[in-house]
């Protein structure tokens, strides 16, 4: 069935059952893979996005649930919290095997987007739903007080 | 075949206690207000039909979004909810991982997370994990405790609201709650008819 959704600015039509998780539908038939699949039962964090701002666990979402919405995946997240995000985790070398930083990097611009300096409990609460195997927590929330102090 | 099986009544409650399903529905019933009428005292039928409905109040499908802290609970066995939420400011999640992050308008069968466009955790003044039946119900009649409701819209609250009415549409493996919401509905009417008397 043909669904326009807005991704990443642009009005993109897909062929997909309405009832398909966004998460496919954003990797298979857009080809964005910078969204991440690892659990698909809201419990990783992997393919968090931005549905009007807000951070969406794309693989617990039908595509239909985000008609008429604005949806941002880490290919296009790119406001001033984003861009500090990016360079603190290059600085502070934050990643390591990386497959969970994606949805690290969008809850974080999330959180940064409405709190520029947010206490360590508004960081971890904001970052518990993302899980990191290589348990990298301390550096990203090192890197989120760091991006934090570039947009001050 | 031993001789206490042999035993037709015994073999018979064996019989049902093999049969699940059967166990389960029977269970998950509710007594109709009517069931009730049997009770003279006008206050001590009152305080039963609070008690029965109590088996949905005190069913983990409310439970679970009525915590006492800022924790939701979550399952059959009430575990903290998984991954860490809290309720935040307005019991719609933490700045950046708020409920609706993962429970959409639907519950979605795919990932087996619930959903609904209400979905919030009950403010803390509704708190009915870690109180007794008794203490529910005066803190249901507490209007600086209950949303500012009159009784009518309390009802109103039970029998209609659809977060509610999730409870018996739960989704996935989910027990749902006793009964249906009708029946918890004319129960919570019958109750507020009979001069809403507490369990003790």
């Amino acid at each position: 069935m043909p669904l326009t959704i807005n991704v990443n600015g642009q009005d993109r039509q897909v062929d997909a059952d309405p009832a398909t998780p966004l998460l496919w539908v954003i990797r298979e038939d857009l080809g964005l893979t910078g969204t991440k699949y690892g659990c698909g039962i809201a419990q990783c964090g992997a393919c968090t996005v931005h549905v009007d701002g807000q951070t969406l666990r794309s693989c617990t979402a039908p595509v239909s649930a985000v008609a008429g919405r604005k949806v941002v995946t880490i290919e296009g997240v790119s406001s001033p919290a984003a861009r500090a995000v990016q360079k603190a985790w290059v600085e502070l070398d934050v990643v390591q095997c990386g497959y969970c930083q994606s949805g690290q990097i969008m809850s974080a611009v999330a959180l940064l987007d409405k709190k520029r300096r947010p206490s360590d409990d508004d960081i971890d609460h904001a970052m518990a739903g993302n899980i990191c195997r290589c348990a990298t927590y301390q550096r990203i929330r090192a890197a989120i007080h760091a991006a934090a102090k570039q947009l001050a | 075949m031993s001789s206490s099986t042999s035993c037709p009544a015994l073999r018979a409650l064996v019989l049902l206690a093999a049969t699940c399903g059967f166990c389960s529905a029977f269970a998950a019933d509710l007594r109709s207000p009517d069931s009730f009428s049997g009770i003279a005292d006008k206050t001590e039928r009152s305080r039963a039909l609070f008690v029965e409905a109590g088996k949905v109040i005190q069913s983990p499908r409310c439970l679970n979004c009525h915590p006492a802290g800022e924790r939701p609970t979550q399952g059959a066995d009430m575990h903290l909810h998984s991954p860490l939420v809290i309720r935040g400011a307005d019991d719609k999640g933490a700045l950046g991982m708020r409920c609706a992050a993962c429970h959409q308008s639907a519950n979605f069968e795919p990932s087996g997370v619930p959903g609904h466009p209400l979905w919030h955790a009950a403010p803390k003044s509704m708190a009915w994990q870690q109180r007794s039946l008794g203490q529910i119900c005066a803190q249901l009649k507490d209007t600086r405790r209950n949303g500012g409701k009159s009784m009518a819209q309390m009802h109103e609250h039970m029998a209609s609201d659809t977060l509610v009415g999730w409870a018996w549409q739960p989704g996935g493996a989910r027990d749902p709650a006793p009964g249906t919401q009708a029946q918890f509905g004319a129960l919570i009417a019958a109750w507020i008819e009979t001069g809403a008397a507490c369990p003790r």
